[in-house]
């Protein structure tokens, strides 16, 4: 597990980072969220050792992080960048050798991540050569091209087709499926919500709301439920502890005062006949960031 | 969540142990030294510089073969006899004075010697006949010498000795500045298309310089055994072994100490270039810099016969690529003076390097304005 903690960081006399502490459990995708310039880029700079902080730590099990475990760290900065007169192949070579790879493996690797990617074909050619959204994966495959061990991706989804999104989400979970820490920031916040497992949020420096996604759903859930039916529900205006937001024949939304409330709606509706939808409202992601946010 | 999946906890050793700094180093360089080699400006430029070089001493040969007596044009015995006896004169026989004053006004001959009209006041019974100054070659020739004795004999000619400076300096100044701007673009490339970031997160900054300057190092100093090497060839082929035996122990201090005030350069080159995050800036960022390389050049040509200013200049860590190997060439350094220098230039390269790769590390992630060095300096 890779612990941020307490962190503070200004640039001259601007705070970027308030004691930002959150942690990047083993196996999961944690999503990093916030508006521009919250100071996303800047803790994922601190974590990989490129900007030091002010005060507060990175450890790795405990243990603070040292510039040998950092090179096991996978890293998409936000500025990406390749050589441009390089072949993209030789230059996913060379990175990979840069972090210690034999020879051996970092053609193998560099040959295996291109083809997952889309990009075996393209081997040979110079980046400069390569279109911007090609440009984009080849900058995800220097990311991986040394099986790190962490990751931490800089709006890994921004730029890319649809399809390569597709691509990158899988290739994402499969890191995490072997156990490797994922950490990603986007702006793209569907994306997040349907990949990550824990959630981030930071605005103004600070850490906002942090945990596993569901758990921050369910905390920022509000008591608002729907109920579908066959018949007309204006039966449930009567029910004692129930506020009726609408009703629409068989529709209706409303907001209990207890679980024990909307669970006698629930029964009543049952006894007057089928029940085809229950169900309380989850706030979307979105939601839940601008709830948090403010 | 997919095949790849295989043990749920990840290792916590690394699996690739970490390259050593020298290693990363290597590979830096290598990658330097390959796309300097593939660059098509680099190859044609090191053509031209090299054609220069082997096309000067091919040059400096024929001229020195096919030296030409100057011609004079001659009229009666006494004059033949003296051209004859003085034999650094080629005589042109003409029938009378009107036909070697019209030869001299043609300009087929330097000047004509003919009979004096009066022996009064002249030892000698010729008359020398020029066309607009008074030609001291042939004048030389006719006078009377006394003996000569030189206290400090030149162990070199006027004419070489400027040759060799101009040599030196101006292969000191081109190597320099063209591997010094080859190493500040690679820097802004890599600061410009931002591949910097991840590469900071996967080397040492310090072995990013070291690896940067050691692979221009080694082209600019290839570059240079190379001109070296030709030029030994060119002057054996053409037969000037004389000017080789001279010139030897010059060129070999000359590459020592290139050697290493190339890497101050260098250092300087990529600590200034990294203030800036645009090619556009290069040029005045590197400028400071540019004008250390130039000063020795101009130096030297502008002052090779001046002993004083060579003695300083030899010891001056930018000047000294020039200088001491001058000072060696014309026999007046004693044999510990290029210790000396070397070890001040050493010194000098180590601090260098020091300030250079904190201005480095300080500048790498600060795009958009130019660095100021107190920004870089202090981090």
């Amino acid at each position: 597990m890779l612990s941020i903690e307490h962190v503070d960081k200004r640039f001259g006399t601007r705070q970027v980072l308030t004691d930002v502490s959150f942690d990047i459990a083993d196996g999961r995708l944690t999503g990093f969220v916030g508006a521009n310039g919250a100071g996303k880029t800047t803790a994922m700079r601190i974590i990989l050792g490129v900007l030091s902080s002010d005060s507060g730590v990175v450890r790795l099990d405990g243990v603070p992080l040292t510039a040998d475990d950092r090179r096991r760290f996978g890293y998409m900065p936000e500025e990406r960048g390749l050589y441009p007169k390089m072949k993209i192949g030789e230059q996913l070579v060379y990175l990979a050798r840069l972090h210690g790879l034999p020879p051996a493996s970092a053609r193998r690797n560099t040959a295996e991540l291109l083809e997952r990617l889309g990009l075996g074909e393209r081997s040979g050619d110079l980046v400069e050569s390569l279109s911007l959204g090609n440009q984009q994966r080849a900058q995800i495959a220097a990311a991986l091209v040394h099986d790190p061990e962490f990751l931490v991706l800089d709006e890994p989804f921004s730029g890319l087709d649809p399809l390569a999104v597709e691509v990158v989400m899988g290739v994402l979970g499969s890191y995490a499926a072997r156990g490797v820490p994922v950490l990603f920031s986007s702006h793209q916040l569907d994306i997040v919500e349907r990949l990550c497992d824990d959630l981030v949020i930071i605005a103004g420096g600070e850490i906002r709301a942090n945990g596993p996604r569901d758990e921050l759903r369910e905390r920022h859930s509000s008591p608002r439920f729907e109920i579908r039916t066959g018949d007309d529900v204006g039966w449930v205006r009567t029910v004692p502890g129930i506020d009726v937001l609408e009703v629409n024949g068989g529709f209706a939304v409303f907001e209990a005062q207890t679980d024990a409330a909307s669970q006698h709606v629930l029964r009543l509706a049952l006894e007057r006949g089928p029940v085809s939808a229950f169900s309380q409202q989850r706030p979307s992601l979105a939601t839940i960031f601008k709830e948090v946010v403010q | 969540m997919s095949a790849a999946s295989g043990n749920a906890t990840p290792t916590r050793y690394p699996r690739h142990p970490a390259p050593s700094l020298g290693q990363s180093v290597r590979l830096v360089a290598t990658r330097e030294i390959v796309a300097r080699l593939r660059s098509k400006a680099f190859l044609i430029s090191t053509g031209i510089l090299l054609l220069v070089s082997i096309g000067s001493v091919v040059a400096g040969g024929i001229a020195s073969q096919n030296q030409t007596l100057p011609k004079v044009a001659v009229v009666g015995s006494a004059a033949a006899q003296i051209v004859r006896q003085a034999g650094t004169l080629t005589a042109v026989e003409a029938d009378d004075v009107a036909a070697a004053e019209s030869l001299v006004r043609a300009g087929t001959v330097t000047a004509a010697i003919v009979p004096a009209e009066s022996q009064a006041g002249y030892p000698l019974p010729v008359r020398v006949i020029a066309l607009s100054g008074t030609p001291l070659e042939v004048v030389g020739v006719l006078s009377l010498r006394p003996e000569v004795t030189l206290l400090e004999p030149s162990k070199q000619g006027e004419g070489l000795v400027y040759l060799v400076a101009i040599g030196f300096g101006l292969v000191f100044f081109m190597s320099a500045i063209t591997f010094g701007s080859t190493i500040a673009q690679s820097v802004v490339e890599e600061k410009q298309t931002r591949v910097v970031e991840i590469l900071m997160t996967t080397i040492p900054v310090r072995a990013l310089l070291a690896g940067k300057v050691v692979g221009n190092s080694v082209m600019a100093f290839g570059q240079i055994v190379a001109i070296g090497l030709l030029v030994s060839i060119g002057m054996a082929v053409t037969g000037q072994h004389v000017l080789l035996g001279d010139i030897g122990p010059a060129l070999v201090w000359f590459a020592v100490f290139f050697a290493f005030g190339f890497v101050m350069l260098a250092s300087l080159f990529a600590a200034t270039a990294s203030m800036v995050s645009r090619q556009e800036d290069v040029g005045s960022a590197t400028s400071p810099v540019l004008v250390l390389v130039m000063i020795p050049y101009f130096l030297v040509i502008l002052f090779n016969d001046n002993p004083t200013v060579l003695a300083i200049m030899s010891y001056i860590p930018f000047s000294a690529p020039v200088g001491m190997p001058m000072r060696i060439f014309l026999g007046t350094a004693a044999w510990w003076e290029p210790l000396l220098s070397l070890a001040i230039l050493l010194a000098s390269t180590a601090l260098v390097i020091l300030i250079g790769s904190r201005i480095y590390a300080n500048s790498l992630l600060r795009m958009g304005a130019r660095v100021t060095f107190r920004e870089a300096l202090q981090g």
